[in-house]
C-alpha cells in the first residue's frame, strides 16, 4: 500500500485543477464539498498507509517509491520520489487531518465570498504543496513543495486583495521568507556538493555513519537552520508572521499555525543526523534562538488587542519552543509539540474566527465580553484550546510543553528558567484573550473610547460654534449702535436747522401757514431726536446681555474641555462599566446605534463541529506521549527510526521530573491566576502590563521597515542602476560589437541558392583534403 | 583488360563532377535538379559497385532506398517549384534572395 | 574483351548525357539527355548482376522521374532557353571550375592510393536469376521495418506535394523580387526600414 503514496499529495492537487478551471461554474457551496472531499480522501489514503506501515517490523518501516526521474543531468539525478517513514507520516496525518477540519469550516466561514471557489482551489493547492514537503524524498523535491507552500501563503493573505493592507502583507511574507529560501538553496548545493547526492535515503545514511566532516556539516546545518527560522517564524525573520493575519482565518488555522510554520522544525529533524554532526554550538544555538523568540513573542502577545495578534505572536513563541526542542536534541518532544499544538493553535484560531464572523469581522478583543453565552459551542471549545495551550493538565499542551522543558533543563537550567518565563506569559496572556472575549460584559454595542473622544470633540465643536455666533451678534449690535448714534447726530443737526429757521422766520409776513409748517416740523425732529436715543438706549441693553452671554458660553467651553479630560482618562480602560456617555449622547456617531442592533449569533454546524473534534484532540492528543513509562512513549518508538539514534536521552531523576511538572503547572496557574486577578478582579490597572513599546513589538518591525523604506530602498536602487547601467551595458556593449562585426558576414548570406551550393561544394573540397591527409597515405 | 571496380568508381567520380559543376553553374532550377540526379546516380553506381565488390547485396538494397528518397525529393521539389512558378513567372532561381541576411 | 567494350560504350553513353544535360540550352533537350545517361547506367548495373535495379533504373527514373520533369515543363511553359554564355554572380565560374577539378582530382587521388590503380578485381557474384529474389526476400525480412518507413515518407511525400501545388483561393501575393544590388542600397534601405 506504501507505493500508493505518491496518490496523498496528486489528490489535492485534483482538486485544485478542477477548481482553478471550472471553479466558478461549480460555484457555492459545491466547491467547498469538493475541496474538503479530496482532502478527506487524502487523509483516509494516508491512514490506509499508516495502517499498512504499522504491520511492518519497526526497523523496516521506511519506504521510498519513485514515479520517475525529474532532472537527470550527469551525476546530478533527482526523481520525483515519495519517502514513506514514521516521520513523513506522521505529518502527513496531522496536515490531511487538520487540513480536512479546516476545509470544511471554511466552507461556512466563506460563505457569500465572491471569490469563494478560488479560496478553495488555493487551500487544496497547498495541501498539495505542504503534502510534497513532507513526502519528498529528496532536498530538491522538499524545496518545491517549501517554495509551493510559500507562494499558497502569499496568495491566500492577500486573498482579499483589493485592500493595499493584504497585499502587501503577502508581499512581506513572500519576501522574508526569500532570506531564509536564500539559506536552503546553499545548504542544498552544499549537500549535493559534499554528498554528491540530494536524496535523504543517502544522505542520511552517510551522514549517520560519520563520513562527513564537522565543518561541512555545520555549514550546511546552519544553511538549514536560516531556511528553517524563515518558514518557521523564528528571529529575526518573524517579521511576516503577524502580518499574515491579514489573510482569512482558516488560512492562518491551516498555514500560519498548524502546517506549513511548522515545516522548519519538520526539516531540521528530518535532518537530525546532519545536526548532529555539526559542531556542538549550532543545537545550542538553536535552542537560544528558539526559547529567545518563545519569550519575545510572548511579551509582545502581552499587549496586543486584535484577537488574531495575539495568536499570531502565540504561533511564533509556540514555535520557539520546538526549536528549543530542536535545538536540546529532543525531536520527539518537538514533533510532539508540534502535532499538539497544531490541534490547540487550529482550535483557537478557528475559534478566533467563529467569534470574529459572529461579530462582523471586528477583531477588537476590547469590543467582545461575555460571549460565552452568546457563543456557547465557540467559547466551550476555545476554552479547552486556553486550557492547552496554558499548560494545565491533563490537556495535551501541558505535557508537550512538560516534556520540552523537562529536555531544556537536562540540556542548561538557564534554557528552562527562559521557557517557564514564557510558559507563565502564556498562561497569562491567553488568559487575558479569554476573559476579554467570553467573560465580563457584553462590550459590542457600547460607545467605544476614540468614538466617545470624538463625541466629546463634537459637543466642544458646538459650543464654540455657539460662542462664535454670540460674538458675530455682538459685533452687530455693535455696529448698529454706531449706526444709531450718526443717526442721533443728524437728527440734533436737523433740529437745530429747524428751530433756527422757526426763530429766523418774519413774523410779519402773512405766511402764517409757514410758521405753523415750522412748528410742526421742529416737533417732529424732537420726536425723531427721542426715538434714536431709544433705540440706543435698547441696543446698549442687548449689547450686555449678549456680552454676558459670551462670557459665559466661554467658561461653558472651559468646563466642557476640562470635563471631556477627565473622561479621557479613564477612557483608554476597559474595566468600567458601561462608559458613562449621557452628557454627550446626541453626539455620539451613528454606527453605535447601529451596533446595538447587532446581535452576535453561533456559527453554523461546518463551523462548528471543526471545533468540537479539534478541542477532543486538543484535549486527548498529550495520549500518544505519556512520560510514565516506556510502553506510554508511544510517539518516541513510532519516531525512532527515523531519528538514527540521535535523540537526546533524559539523564535527569525522575523526582526532578516529577519536581519540574509540578514548577510547570503551578506557574502555570500563576500566569492564569494574575491574569484572571488583572482582567476579571480588576485590582490592577492593564496599563501596568499592556505597554505601547510592547503593543508596537519593541519597536523591530517598525524599525526595519523604516530602513527598508529609506536607506535600504536607496541601496537596491543603487544596485539596481549598476546593474542595469554597467552590468547591462557591458553586454549589450559585446552584443553591439558582434552585431556590427557580424554586418561583413551579412553578404555571405546572399540569398543566390547557387552560392549556397558552391559553398557547400567547397566544403566538400575541405572534408576530402582532411580525410586524404588524415588516411596517412 | 578487364572491367573492375576501379573503373566504376573512376566513371562515377567523373559523374558526379559533372553533375556538381551543373548544379553550380545552371539557372533553370528544373536543370539545377535533373544535375542533382546525375550526383544521385553517381552514388547509386558507386554503391552497386562497390557491393558487387564485396558480394552480397546490401550495396543494391541502400540504392533501392535511395532510389525511393530521391522520388519524394523530386516529387517535393517540382510541386515547390510549381508554387514558386504561379506566383513568379520566370523561374531562373537568380530571381530569388528574399532569404538573404 | 566484350565486357570492356561494353563498358566503354556504356561510359561514353553516360558521360555525354551527362555533358549533354550541363550544356542544353533547353531543359527539354537535358530531360533527353537525362534519360541517355540513365540508360547507360541501367546497362551498368546489368553488368554488375543488379538486374532488378537495372528495370527499376528505367521504370522508375526513365519512366516517372523524367516524364514528371517533362510534364512540370509542359505546366509551367518554362522550356525558354537559357543563356549560359551570362553568369550574374561574379566569381561563380571560377569557383565552379576550382571545386569540379577539385572534387574530381581528389576522388581519383583517393581510388589510386586506396585501391593501387586499376587492379581490383570484381568477386563472383551469386546467380544473376536468382537477383530478383533474393533482393525480395531481404527487403521483406531484415529491411523490413524500412520499407515500412519507406511507404510511410511517401505517402508524406505525396501530401505534401499535393498541398503546396494546390490553388490556393483568391489572388495570389506575388513573391518580392529583391533585385541584386550594392551594399550601400542595402544600407541606405535598412536605415530606411529602421525609420
Amino acid at each position: 500500500m506504501s507505493d500508493l503514496a505518491w496518490l496523498i499529495p496528486i489528490l489535492p492537487l485534483f482538486g485544485s485543477l478542477i477548481l482553478l478551471l471550472s471553479g466558478r461554474r461549480i460555484g457555492e457551496p459545491r466547491s467547498g464539498w469538493i475541496a474538503t472531499s479530496y482532502v478527506l480522501a487524502s487523509f483516509v489514503l494516508t491512514f490506509i498507509v499508516y495502517l499498512d506501515v504499522l504491520s511492518h517490523d519497526e526497523h523496516h518501516r521506511r519506504f521510498t517509491s519513485t514515479l520517475f526521474t525529474w532532472i537527470p543531468a550527469g551525476d546530478f539525478s533527482v526523481d520525483i520520489g515519495f519517502l514513506v517513514d514514521p516521520l513523513s507520516l506522521t505529518m502527513c496525518l496531522f496536515i490531511t487531518g487538520v487540513g480536512t477540519l479546516i476545509h470544511l469550516y471554511s466552507i461556512g466561514y466563506m460563505h457569500g465570498d465572491p471569490d469563494f471557489s478560488r479560496f478553495f482551489a488555493y487551500l487544496n493547492l497547498f495541501t498539495f504543496s505542504m503534502l510534497m514537503l513532507v513526502l519528498g524524498d529528496n532536498l530538491l523535491l522538499t524545496f518545491l513543495g517549501w517554495e509551493g507552500v510559500g507562494a499558497c501563503s502569499y496568495l491566500l493573505i492577500s486573498f482579499w486583495f483589493t485592500d493595499e493592507k493584504n497585499a502587501s502583507a503577502g508581499k512581506k511574507a513572500f519576501i522574508t521568507n526569500r532570506i531564509g529560501d536564500w539559506g536552503f538553496m546553499i545548504a542544498i548545493f552544499l549537500t549535493f556538493f559534499t554528498f554528491g547526492s540530494i536524496n535523504y535515503a543517502e544522505i542520511l545514511d552517510t551522514a549517520a555513519s560519520n563520513q562527513v566532516l564537522e565543518s561541512t556539516a555545520t555549514l550546511i546545518a546552519v544553511m538549514l537552520f536560516i531556511g528553517a527560522i524563515g518558514k518557521s517564524a523564528q528571529f529575526p525573520l518573524y517579521l511576516w508572521l503577524p502580518d499574515a493575519m491579514a489573510g482569512p482565518t482558516p488560512v492562518s488555522a491551516l498555514i500560519h499555525a498548524a502546517t506549513m510554520v511548522t515545516s522548519g522544525i519538520y526539516l531540521l529533524t528530518r535532518v537530525n543526523p546532519i545536526l548532529a554532526d555539526a559542531a556542538s554550538w549550532v543545537p545550542t544555538m538553536i535552542a537560544w534562538v528558539g526559547v529567545g523568540t518563545a519569550l519575545f513573542a510572548a511579551t509582545v502577545a502581552v499587549a496586543q488587542n486584535d484577537i488574531k495578534k495575539v495568536l499570531a505572536y502565540s504561533t511564533v513563541s509556540q514555535l520557539g519552543y520546538m526549536f528549543l526542542a530542536v535545538g536540546t536534541g529532543a525531536y520527539v518532544a518537538a514533533i510532539f509539540h508540534m502535532i499538539t499544538h497544531a490541534f490547540f493553535k487550529a482550535l483557537l484560531f478557528l475559534g478566533s474566527g467563529s467569534v470574529i464572523h459572529g461579530m462582523d469581522g471586528d477583531q477588537d478583543m476590547r469590543h467582545y465580553g461575555g460571549l460565552r453565552r452568546l457563543m456557547p459551542i465557540t467559547s466551550i471549545t476555545f476554552i479547552i484550546g486556553w486550557l492547552a495551550i496554558a499548560g494545565v493538565p491533563p490537556f495535551s499542551g501541558f505535557w508537550s510543553k512538560d516534556e520540552i522543558l523537562a529536555f531544556a533543563w537536562n540540556e542548561s537550567p538557564a534554557l528552562w528558567a527562559v521557557g517557564l518565563v514564557t510558559a507563565v506569559l502564556t498562561a497569562f496572556y491567553m488568559t487575558r484573550q479569554v476573559i476579554l472575549t467570553f467573560f465580563g460584559r457584553y462590550r459590542f454595542a457600547d460607545a467605544r473610547p476614540e468614538e466617545i473622544a470624538t463625541a466629546w470633540e463634537t459637543r466642544i465643536g458646538r459650543t464654540v460654534e455657539m460662542a462664535e455666533e454670540i460674538a458675530a451678534e455682538i459685533e452687530k449690535i455693535q455696529k448698529e449702535i454706531g449706526e444709531t448714534q450718526t443717526e442721533i447726530e443728524t437728527a440734533k443737526t436737523h433740529l437745530t436747522e429747524t428751530q433756527q429757521a422757526a426763530t429766523e422766520i418774519d413774523p410779519n409776513d402773512d405766511a402764517e401757514s409757514d410758521s405753523e409748517a415750522l412748528a410742526e416740523a421742529v416737533i417732529k425732529a424732537e420726536d425723531q431726536v427721542v426715538s434714536a436715543e431709544n433705540k440706543l438706549l435698547e441696543l446698549q441693553n442687548a449689547l450686555q446681555l449678549a456680552e454676558e452671554n459670551y462670557e459665559t458660553t466661554k467658561r461653558e467651553i472651559e468646563e466642557i474641555k476640562s470635563e471631556a479630560d477627565e473622561e479621557s482618562q479613564q477612557l483608554d480602560s476597559i474595566f468600567d462599566d458601561i462608559p458613562d456617555v449621557n452628557k454627550v449622547k446626541e453626539y455620539l456617531p451613528a454606527e453605535v446605534e447601529k451596533r446595538v442592533e447587532h446581535h452576535p449569533h453561533e456559527s453554523p454546524w461546518t463551523m462548528t463541529l471543526p471545533l468540537v473534534i479539534l478541542a477532543g484532540l486538543a484535549t486527548v492528543a498529550g495520549l500518544i506521549q505519556l512520560p510514565f513509562s516506556s510502553t506510554l512513549k508511544r510517539l518516541e518508538h513510532w519516531l525512532e527510526p527515523t531519528l538514527f539514534h540521535n535523540e537526546v536521552h533524559l539523564t535527569i531523576s525522575g523526582g526532578t521530573m516529577w519536581l519540574l511538572a509540578v514548577i510547570a503547572v503551578v506557574s502555570g496557574l500563576f500566569g492564569v491566576l494574575f491574569a484572571t486577578f488583572v482582567y476579571q478582579k480588576k485590582r490592577i490597572r492593564p496599563q501596568v502590563f499592556e505597554k505601547a513599546f510592547l503593543a508596537d513589538a519593541w519597536t523591530i518591525d517598525r524599525r526595519v521597515s523604516n530602513f527598508m523604506g529609506g536607506p535600504g530602498t536607496r541601496g537596491f536602487q543603487a544596485i539596481s542602476s549598476f546593474d542595469s547601467q554597467v552590468v547591462d551595458g557591458t553586454i549589450n556593449g559585446v552584443a553591439r560589437l558582434v552585431e556590427w562585426k557580424s554586418k561583413g558576414l551579412q553578404k555571405i548570406q546572399n540569398g543566390l541558392i547557387r552560392t549556397y551550393a558552391a559553398l557547400i561544394g567547397l566544403g566538400v573540397v575541405a572534408l576530402l583534403c582532411w580525410f586524404l591527409v588524415r588516411s596517412n597515405i | 583488360m578487364e572491367v573492375t571496380t576501379t573503373w566504376y568508381l573512376v566513371l562515377a567520380a567523373a559523374l558526379f563532377t559533372t553533375g556538381t559543376v551543373g548544379v553550380l553553374i545552371r539557372r533553370n532550377p528544373l536543370v539545377l535538379f535533373m544535375c542533382v540526379e546525375l550526383m544521385l546516380n553517381a552514388v547509386t553506381l558507386t554503391f552497386v559497385a562497390f557491393g558487387s565488390a564485396l558480394g552480397g547485396l546490401s550495396g543494391q538494397m541502400a540504392v533501392f532506398f535511395a532510389l525511393v528518397v530521391a522520388a519524394a525529393e523530386v516529387v517535393i521539389g517540382l510541386a515547390i517549384i510549381v508554387a514558386i512558378a504561379r506566383r513568379h513567372p520566370t523561374t531562373a532561381i537568380d530571381d530569388f534572395s528574399t532569404l538573404r541576411g | 574483351m566484350m565486357e570492356v567494350t561494353v563498358f566503354i560504350i556504356c561510359s561514353v553513353i553516360v558521360l555525354s548525357g551527362a555533358l549533354g544535360v550541363l550544356i542544353a540550352r533547353n531543359p527539354v533537350h537535358a530531360a533527353l539527355f537525362l534519360v541517355e545517361t540513365l540508360f547507360g547506367i541501367a546497362v551498368l548495373f546489368i553488368m554488375l548482376d543488379a538486374t532488378f535495379l537495372a528495370a527499376v533504373q528505367v521504370v522508375v527514373y526513365a519512366g516517372a522521374i523524367v516524364i514528371l520533369f517533362l510534364f512540370v515543363i509542359m505546366l509551367l511553359g518554362v522550356d525558354k532557353a537559357e543563356d549560359l554564355g551570362i553568369e550574374p554572380i561574379s566569381g561563380q565560374r571560377p569557383l565552379t571550375i576550382i571545386i569540379g577539378t577539385s572534387i574530381l582530382g581528389l576522388v581519383l587521388t583517393t581510388l589510386l592510393i586506396s585501391v593501387n590503380g586499376p587492379t581490383g578485381t570484381l568477386a563472383p557474384t551469386p546467380e544473376p536469376t536468382t537477383n530478383t529474389k533474393n533482393l525480395g526476400e531481404m527487403l521483406f525480412t531484415d529491411h523490413l521495418f524500412a520499407v515500412e518507413l519507406t511507404a510511410l515518407l511517401l505517402t508524406v511525400a505525396v501530401v505534401g506535394a499535393v498541398s503546396l501545388a494546390r490553388r490556393i483561393k483568391g489572388p495570389l501575393q506575388p513573391l518580392p523580387i529583391v533585385e541584386a544590388v550594392s551594399d550601400e542600397e542595402i544600407e541606405v534601405q535598412e536605415t530606411k526600414d529602421v525609420e
